[in-house]
């Protein structure tokens, strides 16, 4: 197959399941081809809505996309799943799980689902999702999920490509909801409270409302309170939106705050049955529709090729510094500083200058 | 104590001499192990067994806690039943078979259902394609079953059918069979597996998720109770776990465990342990490992005596009891030199008689390759019969109790169950465990061990890793005829146009409606089933309102 | 640095006994194989298009219900009209000699019986992969 002739670009356009997969294949080996597809691909993507799914293991993450898949088709919307697993071990082998909780999506012609497992190294899994993300996007689905374990910071990031991140939790897990807490409350823009048929279900909901508060009261650096704040706002005649806000969103009034400020989602569900996924999936294509009316997606966006540029400029530094070439020079700078004859900071400033050549 | 000491010493003497000899021949290996994998030791004396008391630990025949059997006299009164599993292709196949299995002395029938009938699907569906008739036979309806049991006298037989998801639906069928030959339902002998746990776990043909499932089987005891009251309402196996990979010790652990669980389920659904608990039954597995595998059976019978004294304060003797049903293992069957596995089936035959079965399949020497032929059938019924008959093994009870070996392994096996059931406990039962992929988890572990000592020859399999020959393909393997799904499915649309559809539909309108309430499903079953409506369509009912089992996969 | 070989591990068709298929997922994750697992219960469609989205290298199937002779060719018809002429299809469980030869005709490349170690597997995947490591 040549990569990137215009009749596969054609193909990827017209959804072409096989292509897709194949070009997925070759964005996952890092292969040189990609460079050019992405480049032909680019104008074509942004129109999709990337929805980040993450939390602890265990929490029923795949269930609830599962779940979530069927509410978008019945809403007639073409879904595509990358299913992430950053657990599995960069050298060696790797079971891929979460796909099986999907199985019953196997054969759907508007349903496409790719897992992705590390290769390399974690930075390489994050720059081959957002390359998997853009041939998706190009393919013209309309709702873009990547599902991923999300324990600690590093893992989080890969969700940083997402519009609407769920954060899903389950009750009586203590210890993890320290570490939400701790890394990645801040990112979420709903959140899910899985598996609420269990004990402790009310108990982790309030928790979850609380930590939400203090981050606001902290002036915490949250994704949601301006754009919560700032749609609420603009709809407060509206009943629909005032209802919404009043029942899963929570709104609290808090000192030195003059307005009452509306919190993010909650939602208690039971994958397993169903119970609230009609509410989830409302919650995230209203999410979607706030960040267009608001304009904040452009900002968003801002932020997460921000991201996403500055991650992949420090890949290709650290893939040049540890070129053998620039293995040498290093020795020989060292050599110099050694002698004396150079001190540390302008032996760094000479490599950094080689590096730009 | 001086015998003490004097056993003390000769002991340490005998050491020393083994030290002496193994420094210059050592032993075979440098660890002994069972076949599941517990250490071994050099020699069992009575030190091993110190702490042994005869009365409480062991008792009499008969007597709690029933170590050494559940009858008073075991088989110098009556054999085992011996029950070989079959049933295949249609109705009137399977017919002619079960004819022939009785003509041959067998005691009790064993039915064995297709997978589109164990998983709830009329012939006809999508899934079925390939699948009818496989691995045994196609009921879609009542009028299958009547073809099935025909010239058969069910008041006469004993008929254990292995169903469980919906096991209600087919044990509505064989009362109405019953109604039909003039056989009223309290005359009815025989047993429903109806173990749905062990299906989540270890054998895949599972319908409906655990709680409306546990709803099903409370029901059936619940009828039984009162209707057919000879009928063993469960077999809780540990068969197919042990297939699946476990451990003997775990095979006892997850099958008590689930015992525990559905015991848990009638008492909470409001029935009396003393009224259900005496016609619960069990069903194991029985492997290469002669004492092991006695010491297990052993071991199984004491535990749940005392899970069903102490913890389920059961009054009636017979709720004590544990019966159980053996199937000689599948998974230790090989391909290779088939006819080897006529030696292992009679070895684990052995076991399950020196353990004090009730009633016994002995597995066919082809069955790793396909179904068995009419004659494999016959040489492992004629394996019973030997033992019965010949080998002198049931002319008192329990001859092996009080070897030290046996009786400190079936001590090992029953601490290392209770060790489990504690765990299980721990996590809330075992539903739970289930749903958190524990016990799945336990079992593949085992089963993936095993299988790497397989593969590096600690683990020798005679004519799979060693001692194996060139041998031509075998030959007259029995093939199920392919166009069984063909007539199955014409047989079922010549019944849709022939029955009374508006019946059919009403007896299922009812039957959702109760399934959404909390009625005993059991009668609107009946009806169901009565006015012939198909299996198909009673469970897609019951699936509307309960949904399906999503599998828990742990790797 | 080659890449990783992809299976499917696939079980088609009703029956539940999956020893055989979660040992295998294991071995070949040992091996160093990224390893997909559908569960049970799979339609020949399902296991289709799985393997295409996922582009596998290898799709690996198990069943011992008997069903063998017509769901493995079936699932070959459609790997052949979505041309993944490319993936490798082997297949295992409780097949009798005889009907081996006609699932190779239907271009199933090998049939692993009871009793096949985990590493006589592996080595077939490796010594038959219809496309490159690089």
């Amino acid at each position: 197959m040549d990569a990137v002739s215009d009749s596969t670009i054609q193909e990827i356009l017209n959804g072409n399941m096989r292509t897709i997969a194949r070009l997925i294949s070759l964005v996952e080996r890092n292969a040189k081809e990609r460079i050019e597809l992405i480049k032909k691909l680019h104008q074509y993507s942004g129109k999709a809505h990337v929805l980040g799914i993450t939390g602890p293991p265990g929490a029923g993450k795949s269930t609830v996309t599962d779940k979530l898949i069927g509410e978008f088709r019945k809403r007639n919307k073409r879904v595509a799943v990358i299913a992430v697993d950053p657990s599995s071990p960069f050298t060696g082998g790797a079971i891929l799980g979460d796909r099986i909780r999907m199985m019953n999506h196997a054969t759907d012609p508007d349903v496409f689902i790719r897992s992705l497992a590390s290769r390399g190294h974690l930075g390489g899994l994050a720059q081959a999702c957002g390359e998997t993300l853009r041939i998706l996007d190009a393919a013209q689905y309309d709702i873009i999920i990547i599902e991923t374990v999300g324990v600690g910071q590093s893992e989080v990031e890969i969700v940083r490509y997402a519009d609407t991140i769920v954060l899903v939790t389950v009750p009586g897990l203590g210890d993890d909801i320290q570490a939400i807490k701790a890394g990645i409350m801040e990112i979420g823009d709903i959140f899910c409270v899985n598996k609420a048929d269990k004990d402790g279900t009310e108990r982790t909901v309030r928790e979850i409302r609380a930590m939400l508060e203090t981050a606001i009261l902290n002036n915490a650096p949250t994704r949601f309170t301006e754009l919560y704040a700032s749609y609420y706002k603009n709809h407060q005649s509206d009943s629909a939106v005032q209802h919404s806000f009043a029942g899963h969103h929570g709104i609290t009034n808090l000192p030195g705050h003059e307005l009452p400020i509306p919190l993010p989602p909650v939602i208690a569900t039971v994958a397993e049955t169903g119970k609230n996924i009609q509410e989830l999936a409302d919650a995230i294509i209203l999410h979607g529709t706030m960040l267009k009316e608001t304009g904040l997606l452009e900002q968003r966006r801002n932020e997460n090729l921000l991201w996403e540029i500055e991650n992949m400029v420090l890949d290709m530094v650290t893939e040049k510094i540890n070129s053998s070439e620039s293995r040498n020079q290093l020795e020989k700078l060292v050599a110099s500083v050694q002698l004396r004859k150079l001190d540390t900071f302008e032996a760094s400033r000479k490599l950094f200058e080689y590096l730009l050549h | 104590m001086s015998d003490s000491k004097e056993l003390q010493a000769m002991l340490s003497a005998y050491d020393a001499e083994v030290e002496k000899s193994l420094a210059k021949y050592p032993e075979r290996k440098k660890q002994f192990t069972t076949g599941s994998n517990a250490p071994i030791k050099r020699l069992y004396t009575p030190v091993d067994i110190e702490n042994l008391d005869y009365a409480r630990d062991l008792g009499v025949p008969g007597s709690y806690p029933f170590t050494r059997g559940v009858q008073n006299t075991m088989y110098r009164g009556k054999f085992w039943t011996m029950r070989q599993y079959a049933g295949f292709s249609t109705a009137e196949e399977s017919n002619k078979r079960y004819k022939y299995l009785l003509e041959q002395g067998t005691t009790g029938l064993s039915v064995a259902f297709d997978l589109p009938t164990q998983i709830g699907y009329d012939s006809d569906h999508p899934l079925s394609q390939g699948e009818v008739g496989k691995v045994g036979v196609a009921i879609d309806s009542l009028a299958d079953m009547e073809v099935l049991f025909d010239g058969i006298p069910l008041d006469k037989v004993s008929t254990s059918m292995t169903i469980n998801a919906p096991a209600s639906v087919l044990l509505a069928m064989y009362i109405a069979v019953a109604e039909k030959q003039g056989v009223s339902p309290d005359k009815l002998n025989g047993t429903i597996q109806n173990d749905i746990l062990k299906e989540y776990v270890a054998r895949g043909t599972y319908i409906f998720p655990p709680e409306p499932s546990m709803r099903l089987i409370t029901n059936i005891f619940e009828y039984c109770s009162k209707h057919v009251p000879n009928w063993n309402t469960i077999s809780i196996s540990g068969y197919h776990i042990r297939e699946a990979g476990a451990t003997a010790a775990q095979e006892v652990a997850f099958t008590l465990a689930d015992g525990i669980a559905y015991v848990d389920a009638a008492i909470k659904a409001g029935l009396d342990v003393d009224e259900f608990a005496p016609r619960l039954s069990f069903f194991f597995n029985a492997h290469n490992d002669l004492f092991e595998e006695v010491a297990k059976f052993r071991a199984a019978r004491r535990l749940w005596a005392k899970i069903m004294k102490e913890r389920f304060k059961a009054k009636n003797p017979k709720s004590w009891m544990l019966r159980f049903h053996t199937q000689t293992g599948g998974s230790t069957l090989t391909a290779q030199q088939p006819d080897n596995n006529i030696v292992r089936v009679a070895i684990q035959a052995l076991a399950a008689v020196l353990g004090g079965t009730q009633s016994l399949h002995t597995n066919s020497r082809d069955e790793a390759l396909a179904l068995p032929t009419e004659e494999s059938v016959r040489i492992a019924l004629r394996t019973q019969q030997i033992i019965a008959y010949e080998s002198g093994v049931t002319e008192t009870i329990d001859p092996l109790a009080g070897s030290y070996y046996v009786e400190s392994l079936t001590n090992r096996i029953e601490d290392e169950a209770a060790a489990y059931i504690q765990k299980i406990d721990d996590l809330g039962g075992a539903v739970k465990a289930i749903e958190q992929g524990y016990i799945q988890q336990e079992i593949q572990d085992s089963a993936y061990a095993y299988q790497m000592d397989v593969e590096s020859k600690n683990r020798v399999v005679v004519g799979m890793n060693m001692f194996q020959i060139e041998e031509a393909p075998p030959k007259g393997l029995l093939k199920v005829d392919p166009s069984v799904g063909e007539r199955q499915t014409a047989r079922l649309k010549e019944l849709k146009s022939k029955r009374n559809n508006d019946s059919v539909t009403a007896s299922l309108a009812a039957l959702e409606k109760a399934a959404k309430g909390t009625d005993n499903l059991m009668p609107f079953i009946l009806d169901a089933v009565k006015s012939y409506a198909t299996l198909g369509e009673i469970c897609d009912t019951l699936r509307s309102v309960f949904g399906e089992y999503q599998q828990k996969v742990i790797l | 640095m080659a890449r990783k070989i992809k299976v499917l591990v696939a079980k088609p068709g009703l029956d539940g006994h999956d020893r055989g298929a979660k040992v295998i997922a294991r071995a070949l994750r040992d091996a160093g194989m990224e390893v997909i697992y559908t569960g049970l219960r799979q339609t020949p469609e399902q296991i289709v298009q799985t393997a295409l989205q996922e582009d596998v290298d290898v799709v690996a199937m198990s069943i011992l219900s008997g069903a063998h002779n017509h769901l493995f060719p079936r699932v070959m018809e459609l790997m052949r009209q979505n041309k993944l002429d490319d993936v490798l299809v082997i297949g295992g469980g409780v097949i009798p000699e005889d009907d081996i030869p006609g699932l190779k005709a239907a271009g199933i490349a090998a049939i692993f019986t009871p009793g096949t170690p985990t590493s006589t597997t592996i080595e077939f995947i490796k010594a038959n992969l219809k496309r490159s490591l690089e």
